[in-house]
């Protein structure tokens, strides 16, 4: 059985990897594929954590596997409401260019 | 008094209501009624409550000592508990009879006069709402109620005055009459205060009935006295608080005829008399009021000579008459204060109409040297101002000669007066009356008799009212020389006034005057006239005005057309500091408070700076400031780890 360890240093380089595609993309699409990267590493420490617990018999095994669900679901529909805005955005824009959204700065 | 001898009576009560309900109907629709609607329905509900007043008056017993019309409980606490009702009594009825009579006329003439104004409807509901206000002063039974119409009257007078408000010089007259009867104001509520001390009641009957019994010249009495003077002083315009008075002619002519010569200038009068008993046992200030009325009396004819305004000659000559009135009830001749105060009425609403006429024929002229042999072309009006002219100016057999000689007669023998002055105080009202014949003699012969002074085009256009205009002129001419038999002197005949008031206001004791000293003051009354109408002829006829010319041009000119400088008196005395201490106050305002105010700003200012320049709207930026916050929390967490 691949140790947990490796796991977590996956997950964290996933994370590392969004974290920085986010700030460094300029193309909302991009950006969203980040965060999509950043949520999913998050999930994979999760379950890591939650087979450790299952390993080790412990009771809140599930809860980590639980949680993951709810983040899927909240994914699903952050990009579903993004990706309209982005929609609306590009149809009067014709760009997805964050750096230009900042009108409303003070 | 049987029941319904006393409805009947009570129907006056309801004259007030009348004129509210007129007053409504013309603020609330008059706009969309078409022209002469407003005017008559105005005029028809004073007619009608001029109707009540009569059916009242008949059915009033002479000797009855007054009917009551409760209408609620206006407060109750402690000691104080004030009851809102109308008393309706001779005096209340004469007065009542004389606004709504009176106001009946004006009205109607009104309606001529305000065509196409665009205030028409506005005009008759400010002008309906006043009559109602003056109603309720005359009728009130306590003080607070009298106060009600009191300030009512107050506001109807600001409201006229400023009618054609988008002058600023007419609105500035409004503010001023308003300003200046405050003072007044403050006098009444502080008379009030001492009455309620030294009464325990604020009921006007309750209050005069007992009068007598408190000491004869108390201070307290004397003080309730001098209050209720200065009230009286603000509301009639007398010495020092005359000023408004002149300025208020800015209004239109009705409402200075209506509100500036019958009705709400002559209520301190009415005051006075009221509360007669009061006065009666204090001498102090009834010789007070007798004094600031004289010297009201002849300040204002004084004025009066330099005038070139048509209204305003008149407007001193008002506060020169009602000066005359103050001087009689200050005398303790109550009735015969409300018998020039009637017969004033008549004389000078008729005048001020009849120089309304004379403005409305010309296009507005108000400058009498621009005027001349107008009686020629308006022959109605010249006819009715002449008999105004003579009836003021105390002509024998015309109203004026009759009030004039009985406030003569009662200054020289009134006991209230005897050894303060009641000889001084005699002469200078004789002295008044030839000032009084004079410059009312240099008016008409101005306006309406000599020769034209003004363009032929301007005189052509020059023609006789219409009748709505010039019926009322008539109906005030024919009362100018009828109501003076209602008080006729001892020696003549009966005295029909006086018989009448007698019940309810009394009159403060006098020495009798024999048949031949009444014969000798009527001669010297008759003397004044001719002297002052003679002079007035010499002047002006005979000498063709050179003479007024060059004393007008020179410091006396100056002096009465500027009212005797009491208006730069005042304004060096209270608006300069006033003003001072204001531009002080701002300064500290400006230079102090608001410069911490602004200085307590400048921290929050700066903070707002900072917090902005992080908001640049760039995604990417807040992106990384959120990382770099999780590391460092991150790194927090973890170091509190190691070290524990």
């Amino acid at each position: 059985m691949v140790a947990t360890e490796y796991y977590v240093a996956l997950s964290a380089v996933l994370f590392g990897l969004g974290a920085v595609g986010f700030i460094t993309r300029r193309s909302a699409i991009l950006m969203f594929l980040s965060v999509e990267l950043m949520l999913n590493a998050a999930n994979l420490a999760m379950i890591a954590y939650a087979r450790q617990w299952t390993t080790a018999g412990g009771s809140q095994a599930l809860q980590g596997q639980g949680a993951v669900f709810i983040i899927l679901a909240v994914a699903a529909a952050e990009v579903a409401v993004g990706l309209g805005i982005l929609v609306a955005i590009f149809r009067n824009r014709a760009s997805t260019d964050v750096d230009l959204l900042s009108e409303v700065r003070a | 008094m049987s029941d319904s001898v006393t409805n009947l009576v009570q129907l006056a009560a309801l004259a007030p209501l009348l004129a509210l309900v007129g007053s409504i109907i013309n603020g609330l629709f008059g706009r969309s009624l078409k022209e002469p609607l407003p005017g008559i329905i105005a005029s028809t509900v004073v007619g009608a409550a001029f109707v009540l007043a009569l059916v009242a008056f008949f059915a009033y017993p002479a000797d009855a000592l007054g009917v009551r019309v409760h209408l609620g409980s206006f407060l109750s606490a402690g000691d104080l508990s004030l009851d809102l009702g109308f008393m309706i009594d001779q005096l209340s009825l004469v007065m009542t009879l004389i606004i709504t009579g009176i106001g009946f006329l004006i009205h109607v003439y009104s309606i001529g006069y305000m065509h196409g104004d665009a205030g028409y409807s506005r005009f008759f509901a400010q002008l309906n709402l006043f009559v109602a206000a003056m109603l309720v002063l005359v009728l009130a039974d306590s003080f607070p109620l009298m106060f009600i119409g009191w300030e009512g009257v107050g506001v109807c007078s600001y409201l006229l005055i400023s009618f054609w408000y988008t002058q600023k010089e007419n609105a500035d007259a409004g503010r001023k009459a308003f300003i200046v009867n405050r003072v007044g104001d403050v006098g009444f509520l502080l008379a009030m205060f001492l009455t309620f001390k030294v009464f325990g009641s604020l009921d006007i009957q309750t209050v005069t009935a007992a009068a007598p019994a408190i000491m004869f010249g108390s201070v307290a009495l004397t003080g309730i006295g001098l209050l209720y003077l200065v009230a009286a002083a603000g509301k009639s315009a007398q010495v020092p608080l005359q000023v408004w008075l002149p300025d208020a002619m800015a209004g239109p002519t009705p409402v200075s005829a209506l509100i500036h010569a019958a009705t709400m200038v002559t209520a301190g009068v009415y005051l006075i008399a009221r509360i007669g008993p009061i006065y009666a046992q204090a001498p102090g200030a009834a010789a007070t009021v007798a004094w600031v009325g004289v010297l009201t009396a002849l300040i204002a004819a004084f004025c009066a000579f330099a005038q070139t305004d048509i209204k305003r000659i008149l407007a001193y000559s008002t506060i020169s008459q009602v000066g005359f009135m103050i001087a009689a009830v200050g005398a303790g001749a109550y009735w015969v204060g409300i018998f020039h105060l009637l017969t004033h009425a008549f004389f000078k609403a008729l005048l001020f109409l009849s120089s309304g006429s004379v403005i409305h024929a010309m296009g507005g002229e108000q400058d009498v040297r621009r005027m001349g042999g107008i009686g020629a072309r308006m022959k109605i009006t010249g006819t009715a101002a002449l008999i105004g002219t003579l009836a003021i100016a105390g002509v024998p057999f015309l109203s004026g000669f009759f009030s004039k000689d009985a406030i003569l007669g009662h200054e020289l023998s009134s006991n209230l007066l005897a050894g303060r002055g009641s000889e001084v105080l005699f002469a200078l009202l004789l002295i008044t009356a030839i000032a009084t014949a004079f410059y009312m003699f240099r008016w008409y012969y101005l306006v309406f008799a000599g020769e034209p002074r003004h363009e032929r085009a301007v005189a052509e256009k020059i023609h006789e009212t219409p009748s709505v205009m010039s019926v009322p002129l008539v109906v005030l001419a024919i009362g100018s020389v009828l109501v003076g038999y209602l008080g006729l002197p001892a020696v003549i005949g009966r005295n029909i006034i006086e018989e009448w008031l007698e019940p309810v206001i009394g009159s403060a004791p006098f020495t009798h005057l024999s048949s031949s000293s009444e014969w000798l003051l009527i001669i010297a009354s008759i003397a004044a006239v001719a002297i002052g109408l003679g002079a007035g002829y010499w002047v002006y006829v005979v000498n063709k005005g050179k003479l007024a010319e060059r004393l007008g041009s020179g410091a006396l000119g100056t002096l009465s057309r500027n009212g005797l400088g009491f208006d730069a008196v005042n304004r060096a005395l209270l608006t300069k500091p006033a003003e001072s201490v204001a531009d002080g106050l701002s300064v500290l305002d400006r230079e102090v408070l608001d410069r911490a105010v602004v200085a307590s700003a400048a921290p929050v200012d700066l903070l707002g700076k900072l917090a902005t320049a992080w908001q640049s709207g760039q995604v990417r930026m807040y992106a990384m400031a959120m990382l770099a916050g999780a590391v460092v929390l991150a790194v927090l967490v973890a170091a509190l780890e190691v070290l524990s």
